[in-house]
Parts: C-alpha cells; sequence; structure tokens
C-alpha cells in the first residue's frame, strides 16, 4: 500500500542517491560528471538515477550524444524532500552550535 | 493561483540544553556559524550567511568572492520567542523576488526550564515556491502521499534526538 506517494523522502535514504540528489540540485550534470566524482561505476550511477526519476524527483533531456539530468523542478516530491532534507540537517547542526556554545558552568545553574 | 491545492507544512522540533534567549541569539546572530554551508544558492563558495536582526530585514548569504545572494527578508523579529522569515527560493535553486512566490519559515523557542528550549520550525507555504498545475497534478496522482511523507519526516526527526 505504502511506497509510491512516499517516493519522495524514502528514496534519499540510500546514501549514494542522496548525494546525486544534492549535486543535482547544485547542477544539472550528465550520468559521466556525475560517476568522476563519486566511487561507483556509471552504470551503477544510472541504476540510481532511474530510481530517482521514476520516483518524479529527476528529469532528464537529451543535449548533443548525452542526457542531462536535473531535478524535477515542478517536482513537489523534490522540493519537499530536499527542504525536508535540510531542516532535519540544519537542526541537528544549530542544537550542537548551541550546546556547544554554552559555558558548562552556567549549564550547571 | 488562489485555488492551488496547499502542501503540508515541513515541521521540525529539537531541544536544545540552553537557555532560550540563548536559543535565539545562537539561532540568529550566528546563523551563517551552524547552517550546513552546502545549502547555499550564490556561485561562489559560501562565506556567510546573515539574517539582519529587525523586521524588514535582509536574509542573505556573502560568497567568497563578496558577492550577495538574497534567500528572504524578515517578517517578525520577536526575540527571544519568535522568528518569521521568508524563503524566497524555488525549486531551480535560484531565489525567486516576487512575494507572491515567497514560503514562510516561522521558528518559535519556548523555555522548558532555565536551562533548555525547544525550538519548533515550520515551513509552510511551500505551494507558493511552485507552480500551481504541477502541485495540483503531483496531489492528485501520488493521493494521500504528504501524509505519510510528512510521518516519516517527524519520525526522523524524533530518532535523531
Amino acid at each position: 500500500m505504502v511506497t509510491y506517494g512516499v517516493a519522495g523522502l524514502g528514496l534519499l535514504g540510500d546514501p549514494t542517491r542522496r548525494a546525486i540528489f544534492e549535486m543535482l540540485a547544485r547542477r544539472p550534470s550528465s550520468v559521466g560528471e556525475l560517476a568522476q566524482q563519486l566511487p561507483i561505476t556509471r552504470p551503477a550511477v544510472s541504476q540510481h538515477l532511474r530510481v530517482l526519476k521514476d520516483g518524479g524527483l529527476v528529469v532528464s533531456r537529451p543535449q548533443g550524444t548525452r542526457r542531462i539530468y536535473r531535478l524535477n523542478p515542478d517536482g513537489v516530491s523534490a522540493l519537499r524532500a530536499y527542504l525536508d532534507r535540510i531542516w532535519d540537517e540544519a537542526l541537528a547542526a544549530f542544537q550542537k552550535a548551541a550546546e556547544a556554545a554554552v559555558d558548562p558552568e552556567q549549564k550547571e545553574q | 493561483m488562489s485555488t492551488a491545492p496547499t502542501i503540508p507544512a515541513i515541521r521540525g522540533t529539537v531541544t536544545v540544553g540552553v537557555p532560550v534567549e540563548r536559543a535565539f541569539s545562537v539561532f540568529t546572530d550566528s546563523f551563517g556559524n551552524w547552517w550546513p554551508p552546502q545549502y547555499h544558492i550564490g556561485q561562489a563558495d559560501m562565506a556567510a550567511a546573515i539574517l539582519e536582526p529587525r523586521a524588514g530585514g535582509r536574509w542573505y548569504e556573502q560568497g567568497v568572492d563578496g558577492s550577495e545572494c538574497d534567500w528572504g527578508r524578515v517578517l517578525a523579529w520577536e526575540p527571544p520567542h519568535r522568528l518569521v522569515v521568508t524563503w524566497q527560493i524555488n525549486g531551480e535553486w535560484q531565489y525567486d523576488p516576487d512575494p507572491e512566490h515567497a514560503s514562510e519559515i516561522e521558528v518559535r523557542f519556548t523555555a522548558d526550564g532555565p536551562g533548555q528550549t525547544t525550538v519548533e520550525v515550520e515551513h509552510r507555504l511551500l505551494e507558493r515556491l511552485v507552480d500551481g498545475q504541477a502541485i495540483h497534478d503531483a496531489i492528485v496522482i501520488q493521493g494521500g502521499g504528504w501524509n505519510a511523507l510528512l510521518e516519516l519526516f517527524a519520525k526522523a526527526v524524533a530518532n535523531q534526538d
């Protein structure tokens, strides 16, 4: 019963896929460009891209002999999953910063 | 536009072991020190992220090359309990100056005791960031996926504590 609707967040549970997603959020790229920056093969990158595309997070279009992948700009899933991710990390970082900055003596009081 | 369906807000909560004034000041004055630096929109690497401490203030990043990129505006500045800012970064990861396309982030700071504060973040009006028809299609096609997504997120945040 699950999966289609929750695809956005579920798909980003895989660290490599999340890395690809975040790279595409920074810059549209081809399979080759992504593979250069990752410790996995081009076919493995292609496989992750197919999953992201099926989940509606990523779109592609041909450019010359290559395909360029980017986040689906109209994709609610893509946007929301990405913002989810950002807040998740941002709040964890905020917690660390707030607690690191406190004087231990003050904390006792 | 006005008939576009809404997207459920993103909500996050974190409890920090510091007084409420301290939590507010770390969140705002030191914003650039804790915000994950990979989440920025400028061409240049981010040198600083700045939240101006007043209603109507700017919220922006400075690149290592001195360039500046807006993220949004401060709508409410109520230290140490509440902050509302706009987030005007769209799905293409670009600043959108049109106020009609501005999503909002409300941050509430609640003292649980003298040395503990709960910080709640609500990122809402997400539907303003993207085209109304696209949202309509996504919700119709994907059915009730948003609630499930929200639950997953809530669980993920809870597990981090």
